[in-house]
This record gives structure tokens, sequence and C-alpha cells, in this order.
């Protein structure tokens, strides 16, 4: 494989340089269906889980057919989108805030064909490449982020947590029959890069070991100074330590019990390593947030599930958990409730209940000034 | 034949759900038969190995990717993030595996032409292996070495039109709804605004200057479906000020069970007859609408636009035509003081092109940030620190009672001097004639 120039010239980097052109306009890309009724609709229905009509002022109408993707996705398959696109939809196609493809066609005979042809397409191995649903009173897709896929700080894996989750619950995205949508979110850390701390259901990966120090190399490739000013807790502090070998070198010292296992020394010193497969890694599980103004005001998740372990490649208990929670949710809210609603009609300490899950100490708040609003100040609480 | 044996992974190839797995092999035998006859730029076998190491962490239940060293294109600070595996001898085709963020059309329509164009880029001096998209918005490509950077940076300026997305302490990529191209609900253009500030702020993108990242996000309405409130340090969601239009021949369709509710969003179960005054006007939150016989009324003053009955009528019901946006600052995930949601700071903002008013409170915000903010502190934390009348100050925004949820409960007030009858010097021996000690 040889090297192949673009034009770009390393010992002028400046030549032809083109920069700051910022996205291509997204003019450019509207259906002309939409770009002609831009601004200018009137309504929209769901036909059918997964089929959305919209209608403008004009009479016109744009069917969509929303799909399901893993977002971890390969050229091959993005092309096979094109494809797709280019053969029943004008060679147009849009992707959603939450990782779906949606297909528009601009009459409804053409629906039938594409949804036909989106659902016949399945991976060697089985799995649908292109499953219809994420509409209405359901689930749609979970937003997550990179995991073992490709991030440093990871403590779980994203793609394969997600992948088990969204197979125990597929009929939930291909149907409309929960009390409201249910928006999930995951995050293998606590740096949270999707908007996990704001979802109906999220799960979290989660360190609970204070990092390793690397004493030998710390002072070499990290400025001590920074560590230190990394750590929210204030547990790390500038030491000396002596080596095995007799040599004195500057380092930390982590105050164990001070630690929160955030890893944000860990983001600033790559010397102070704490992920670990030894027992250490796993998950904890979030319910009740919305982003959305409807009824309620937005609101943040709750930690519900303390801990759940590492179990690759499927997650048999983050899967079983969640199921509960959903269950429960689906059987005991009412019309229009999302679940955080739902959890504050019947009162925190009957979801407890109703989902089959253990209140333990480490669910009562202790970090910082918030805390104190989140502990009971009143006798109206239920037996 | 695979090159690295994946018995746990496999176990994700089976169920429903699109397999993410079968995604990645697909892409590891294409490469390896080549029937395009691709000059592969970075090693051919990086699917290969990706699942490899992939598998590596599942079996011992931990990331095998190391820091980021920093690694870019000339003259921009962020677009690019470094990315090593800390195995390269057993996985050298992604020994070195950077991520690039390319800058996303606003509302993520696409053109197939475009779209084949990027996949032709990535797949000749990449893995092929992309997010679509980053939480941030942007399209995100997994995989490639240091050399390929500045030809994809070049490439993809030249040939594509189209520029890198923001990392690091800079304004991170911007992003909206599909807002009016195909939403009845949006009260703003959220994607030409999108666009227009992803231009005008493109300095900020690329350099650094920032104490740390910074996102706007663009909601057409309180439904929120880019979740602005929850994710952007400024969030700017749709809103009208007049009332909301009523169709009264659709509510009595409503009524009569001839529209399903909430446009058959809960069309999968059987949830009863439609029931306007459990349904809607039971659930307003500001108990603003009634019938009077068949009409629907609604104390338009009284309503502070939640959406529901909109959300549950879309046939009947419409946004009002008095439309613009609030903003809200401050918005952050909970590292590290905890979770924030926006803080409203502006509570109606006309929203139309070129969007002069928004840009210049923009400015203030930005300067007066950079000056105050400390290292590696979200501008909601400097909110918390300062206070929010100092950023209305900053912003030059009138005092208003909707920034507040309520009033404050403790009476320290930090009065200033001028504020109060007679000023702060006071004499002690005018007190003590009036008071012996
Ligand atoms: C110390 C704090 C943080 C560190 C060290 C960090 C590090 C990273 C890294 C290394 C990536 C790139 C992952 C990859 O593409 O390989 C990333 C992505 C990202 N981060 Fe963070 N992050 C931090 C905090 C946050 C927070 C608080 C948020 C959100 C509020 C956030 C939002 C994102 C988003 C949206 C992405 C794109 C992820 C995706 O494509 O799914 N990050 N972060
Ligand atoms: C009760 C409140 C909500 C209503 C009535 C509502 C309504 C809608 C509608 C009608 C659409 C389709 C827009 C279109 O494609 O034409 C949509 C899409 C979307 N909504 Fe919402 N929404 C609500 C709350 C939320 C919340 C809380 C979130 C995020 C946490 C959210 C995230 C999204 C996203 C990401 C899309 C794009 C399509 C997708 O990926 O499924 N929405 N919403
Ligand atoms: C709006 C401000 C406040 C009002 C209107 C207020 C009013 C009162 C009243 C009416 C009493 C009962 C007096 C009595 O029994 O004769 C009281 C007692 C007391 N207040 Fe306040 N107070 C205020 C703020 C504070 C603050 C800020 C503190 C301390 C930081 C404080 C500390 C106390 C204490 C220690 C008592 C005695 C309580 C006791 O007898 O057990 N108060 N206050
Ligand atoms: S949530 Fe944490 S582990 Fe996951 S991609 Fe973001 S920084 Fe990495
Ligand atoms: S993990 Fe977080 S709390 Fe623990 S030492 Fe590091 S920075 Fe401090
Ligand atoms: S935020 Fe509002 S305007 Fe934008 S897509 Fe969602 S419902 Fe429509
Ligand atoms: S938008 Fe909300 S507050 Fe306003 S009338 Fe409708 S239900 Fe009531």
């Amino acid at each position: 494989m040889a090297f192949i120039s673009s034009g770009y010239d390393p010992k002028q980097p400046m030549k032809d340089r083109i920069t700051d052109i910022g996205p291509k306009d997204y003019k450019e890309f509207l259906p002309p269906v939409i770009k002609k009724n831009y601004g200018k609709w009137l309504y929209h229905e769901i036909l059918e889980p997964g089929v959305l009509m919209h209608k403008a002022e004009s009479g016109d109408e744009v069917y969509t057919v929303r799909v399901g993707s893993p977002r971890l996705m390969g050229v091959q398959t993005i092309r096979e989108i094109c494809e797709i696109a280019d053969k029943h939809c004008g060679g147009h196609v849009r992707w959603t805030t939450r990782n779906n493809v949606e297909f528009m066609v601009d009459s409804k005979d053409k629906v039938a064909p594409l949804k036909e042809d989106l659902l016949s397409r399945k991976h060697t191995a089985g799995s649908y490449k292109f499953p219809i649903g994420g509409t209405g009173a359901g689930m749609t897709n979970i937003i997550h982020t990179q995991g073992w896929v490709h991030c440093h700080t990871a403590a779980t894996d994203a793609s394969g947590t997600v992948k088990a989750v969204m197979d125990d619950l597929f009929d939930e995205f291909t149907h409309m029959r929960l009390p409201a949508q249910l928006r999930v979110s995951m995050a293998c850390c606590v740096n949270m890069c999707g908007a996990v701390h704001c979802s109906d259901i999220g799960f979290v990966g989660y360190h609970r070991k204070p990092p390793i120090i690397d004493h030998k190399i710390l002072d070499q490739i990290c400025e001590v100074p920074l560590a230190v000013a990394a750590c929210p807790t204030a547990a790390i502090r500038p030491t000396k330590v002596d080596l095995p070998d007799g040599t004195k070198v500057n380092s930390v010292a982590i105050k164990n019990e001070r630690c929160m296992f955030c890893g944000n020394c860990y983001t600033m010193c790559p010397a102070l390593p704490l992920s670990d497969g030894q027992g250490g890694d796993g998950l904890i599980i979030m319910v009740g947030g919305k982003v959305s103004n409807r009824i309620s005001n937005p609101k943040f998740s709750k930690v519900v599930v303390d801990f759940v372990p590492n179990e690759p490649p499927r997650w048999p208990t983050l899967v079983k958990k969640v199921r509960q929670i959903v269950d429960a949710y689906s059987k005991g809210a009412h019309k229009y409730e999302r679940l955080g609603e739902w959890a504050e009609r019947i009162g925190w300490e009957r979801f407890f209940e109703v989902c089959d899950l253990e209140f333990t100490w480490h669910l009562i708040d202790d970090f910082r000034d918030p805390a104190y609003e989140t502990w009971r100040q009143t006798t109206n609480f239920k037996f | 034949m695979a090159k690295h044996k994946t018995p746990l992974l496999d176990e994700l190839e089976k169920g429903p759900w699109p397999s993410f797995v079968s995604d990645i092999k697909r892409e590891a035998e294409s490469r390896a038969k080549n029937e395009k006859g691709v000059e592969y730029q970075i090693p051919v076998d990086v699917c290969d190995d990706l699942l490899g190491v992939l598998e590596l962490s599942f079996t011992d239940g931990e990331t095998h990717w190391k820091h980021g060293g920093i690694v870019g294109v000339f003259g921009y600070g962020g677009g690019v993030i470094g990315r090593y595996c800390d195995q390269p001898e057993m996985f050298p085709g992604v020994a070195h595996f950077h991520t690039v963020r390319v800058n996303q059309p606003s509302g993520l329509y696409y053109s197939t032409e475009f779209l084949n164009k990027l996949c032709d880029l990535w797949e000749f001096r990449g893995s092929g292996m992309t997010n679509m998209h980053g939480s941030t918005g942007d399209i995100v490509w997994l995989g490639t070495t240091t050399p390929q950077l500045e030809e994809i940076f070049y490439e993809l300026t030249h040939n594509l039109d189209t520029d890198l997305g923001g990392s690091g302490s800079n304004l991170r990529t911007p992003a909206c709804c599909l807002g009016m191209s195909r939403c009845e609900y949006s009260c703003i253009d959220a994607q030409d605004l999108c666009n227009d500030l992803t231009h005008e702020f493109q300095d900020f993108l690329h350099r650094p200057a920032f104490p740390y990242k910074f996102k706007f996000k663009m909601d057409g309405c309180p439904n929120g479906c880019v979740a602005s409130i929850a994710r952007s340090d400024l969030s700017f969601i749709g809103l009208w000020k007049d009332n909301i239009r009523i169709n009264q021949e659709a509510v009595k369709a409503y009524i009569g069970g001839e529209i399903p509710p909430n446009g058959g969003a809960h069309a999968g179960r059987d949830w009863g007859k439609f029931d306007i005054q459990k349904e809607i006007i039971n659930l307003c939150p500001t108990k603003c609408m009634w019938m009077e016989g068949d009409t629907l009324k609604i104390n338009d003053k009284e309503c502070n636009h939640c959406m529901h009955c909109i959300n549950a009528m879309p046939r009947a019901l419409r946004i009002g035509e008095d439309t613009g946006c609030a903003m809200l600052l401050g918005a952050k995930a909970p590292i590290l003081d905890g979770a924030q949601m926006g803080t409203l700071v502006v509570p109606f903002i006309k929203c139309e092109s070129p969007y002069t008013e928004i840009k210049d409170l923009i400015e203030k915000l930005f300067e007066f940030w950079m000056e105050e903010g400390k290292n590696r502190e979200r501008v909601g934390e400097t909110m918390k620190r300062i206070g929010l009348y100092k950023i209305l100050q900053v912003l030059e925004v009138e005092v208003d009672a909707r920034v507040v949820q309520e009033p404050r409960t403790n009476p320290y007030i930090f009065w200033k001097e001028e504020e109060v009858t007679g000023g702060w010097d006071r004499k002690i021996e005018d007190y003590r004639s009036r008071h012996k000690m």
C-alpha cells in the first residue's frame, strides 16, 4: 500500500489551505417535498410504529419510515442505506438525534415497498439491519457512548450493553404500548458523554476502586500539580516515594476513603489507571429523568440500582433489572405519564417496592449541598 | 477467515437488534476482499484488529485504549482525538486509531451523493468504521493514523466542502432538532440558527480559547428533542408568546374519536375512549383550559407552553404566531459538582436571521467567561460560583421573575451601598449621640 497524497504538501502546510469553512449547507440535502413545505407543516400522525405522516398547508404529505441502527456502523452499511435511499427516496435520507435512520417518501403508495425492502435485509448472523419502530409511546434507540470500542476511561462496554438491552426490549421498539415515550441512554463512565442524567432510564459504567499509582513513571509523564488539582474531593496530594531500587521519586498519594472513583485524575495523568476487571467495575442504573417540558418540568435521573456487575457478553443482571423497571412502569403508569412522573406520584418508597429493587445506603445522597434537598423533610410518606 | 477468534462477541450477533459485531465483521470482510481495488492507506486488517482488541476487553473486563496524545491538523486545536491501543503487538492494525470529528449538516439530512463521497474518503484513509453520530452531533470517524490526518482534512475541505467539528476547550459542534423542516411544533428555524452560529463562530470552534468546552444546542419547541436543556452550555428553546391556534372542528373530531390522540402515539394499547377532560384539561399544568359546551377555551395568558395539549391534539391545536426563543445557560453532566440543568437567562428573544441580538449576547458571554472562568470550569459552574444575577448583568438583560423558580428563602442580600438611603458611611459620634455606651 503506497502512500497516496491528497495534494497536501507537508513542507508547505499553508499552500492552498482551506480552513474554517464549516459544515455544508443543510439546505442542499433536503428532499424536495421537505424543502417545498419548510416551516409550513400542519400536523403529523403516526400511522403505525415507525411510520410517520406529516401534512403540510399545501396539502403535500411526507411519509417517514424510521429504523434503528447500532450507531457504530461501517461504510458498507452506510452505502447500503444510500442504495435504499436511491431506490425509494430520490437519494435523500436523514439520521435522528437518537441514532435512528429516517427514509422519507412523498406518497403513501411508496411506503409498503420501502418497508418490505427494509425488513428483508438482515445480517448473515440473523439480526435485522433496519428494524422499523422507535415512535410514539414506545421505546426508541438508546443513545450511547464509545465504551471498550474506543475510550480510555470506559468502565464497561457501550455497544455491548446496548445491544443486550435492545434485544430484550425489542418489542417495545416495534410497538407503542407504553404509557408515554421511554428514552433510554447509556454512558460508559461518569463523564456521561450521553445525556444519561436526564433520561427515563440510564445505565452508566462505573469504577469502584481508587486509582493504582504507577510511581515509577508518574513524574516522567504527568505534571504532579495538575493531577492534584484534577481531584474534585482533594484526595490526592504530592509526595515522595522510595522505589524498590532505592531511587527517590516525586509522586502522589491518594486518600482512598475520599475517592469517588470519577477518573478525573486519570484523564489528567495516565499513570493513575483505575479500570478493574477483577470485581471493581460495573454499572449503576438511573431512572426518572426527562428533558421535555411537557406537563412537568425537566428532571434529573436518580440512581436506583447501586451496582450491577460487568457480565460480558450479554450483561444478564443489567438486562433483568432494566426489564423489571420497564414492566412495573408499563403496568402502573397513567397514559401520558413519563417514568419519573409516575415514580413521583406513587412515591419513591413505592417505586422500589413495585420494581422489586433494593434500597441500600448507597442510594442516600451525600455528595455536597444538593444532597440535603433529596432527603425527606415531611411526614408525607407511605408505609 | 477471521483473523482473531471472538467467541464472546459472536454472542452479540444473536438477537433481533442490529448487531454492531456483524457490522464490524462486514467491514473487515469487505476490506479483506477489496473488490473495488481500494489502495487502503491504513492497515487492511484494521477492523479485524478492532474486533480482536474488543474481544480482549470482553475477556478481561477492562478497556485497552490508552490516553489520547496530542494529534491534530495544523492550525486547529480540535476535531481530532488521539487514540492508541495498549496492546500494539497483538493488534498492530489499531496501534494508532485516532478519532476524526466531521461537522454534520444541521438537522442530519444527507444526499446519498454526499454520503457516498464521505464513505469513499473514510474507507480509503481510515478504518471505515463510524458513529452516525457522536453524542455531540458530529459524524464521528473511528480509527486512522497520524499521517492520514492532514490528507483527510485536505480532501474534506477541498473536495467535500466540509470542515472538522470541535473537541477540547473549544466551542463544540452545535446541534439542533430537525425544526421547521419537518416538525409543525417548531417555533424557530432551529436548523438555520444552528448553521448560522456554527459559521459565525468558526474561530472558537477550531481554536481553544475557553476555560473548557462550550456547547450550543437548539430545540424548536419545549419538547426538547435534542435535549438542549440538559446537554448544552447555551440552549435555545423555541416558544410562542401569543395564543395557541384552535381548530374547533378538529377538537370535536378528537372528542368524537375520529382522530386518534397524540398523533396515534398510543395506538398499541387500548387506553379506552379519548376523554378531553381527563386527558387534556385536567393534565394541563396551569389549569388554563376548559370546555364551554363543545368549544375548547384556553386562557392563553396563563399557559406556560408546556406543549401537552398540542402534542395530544396536533390537528386541533397549533403553536402561536408570535414566536422566538428562550435562552438557558449552564447545563452539564454530573462531573464534577453534580449535574446541572440549563438556567433561564433570557425568557424571550426574537430569533430571525441574521440573529444580531442573539450574537451580541453570545459575544458578551464569551468575553466574560474567557476572563472570569477558571481552568476546566464549565460556564454553568462559573455561574454557580458568582451567581445568576452577575450573569444577567454581564448579558445586560433585565431582571425578571421568570428567571427564578421561586424567590430566595434566606434574607442574606448583598445590598449595594448606593441602594441604601444615606450610604454606609456613618459616624460613631452621631450614633453615640442617640445611644449611650
Ligand atoms: C473529564 C471529563 C471528560 C473526559 C476526559 C472526556 C473524554 C472524552 C473522550 C476521550 C472522548 C472521545 C471518545 C472517542 O471518540 O474515542 C469523549 C467524547 C465525548 N464526550 Fe467526553 N469527556 C469528558 C467529559 C464529558 C462530559 C461531561 C460530557 C457531556 C456533558 C462529554 C461529552 C462527550 C461527548 C458528547 C462525546 C462524543 C462521544 C460520542 O461520540 O459518543 N464529555 N470524551
Ligand atoms: C412528551 C414529550 C415529547 C413529545 C410530544 C415529542 C414529540 C416528538 C415528535 C412528534 C417527534 C417526531 C418529530 C419528527 O420526526 O417529525 C419527536 C422526535 C424526537 N424526539 Fe421527541 N417528543 C417529546 C419528548 C422528547 C424527549 C424528552 C426527548 C429526549 C430525551 C425527545 C427526543 C426526541 C428525538 C431524539 C427525536 C428524533 C427522533 C428519534 O430519534 O426518535 N423527545 N418527538
Ligand atoms: C427571616 C429571617 C428570620 C426570622 C423572621 C426569624 C424569626 C424568629 C422568631 C420569630 C423566633 C422565635 C423567637 C422567640 O421565640 O421569641 C426565632 C428564633 C430563633 N432564630 Fe430566627 N428568624 C430568622 C432568621 C434566623 C437566622 C438566619 C438564624 C440563624 C442563623 C436564626 C436563629 C434563630 C434561633 C437560634 C432562634 C431561637 C430558636 C429557639 O428558641 O429554639 N433565625 N427566629
Ligand atoms: S462516557 Fe466516559 S468512557 Fe464513555 S466515551 Fe465518554 S469519556 Fe469515554
Ligand atoms: S478517581 Fe476522582 S476522586 Fe478518586 S482520586 Fe481520582 S480524581 Fe480523586
Ligand atoms: S424539539 Fe420541538 S420542534 Fe424540534 S423536533 Fe422536537 S417537537 Fe419538533
Ligand atoms: S400548552 Fe400546556 S400549559 Fe398551555 S394550555 Fe396546553 S397543556 Fe396547558
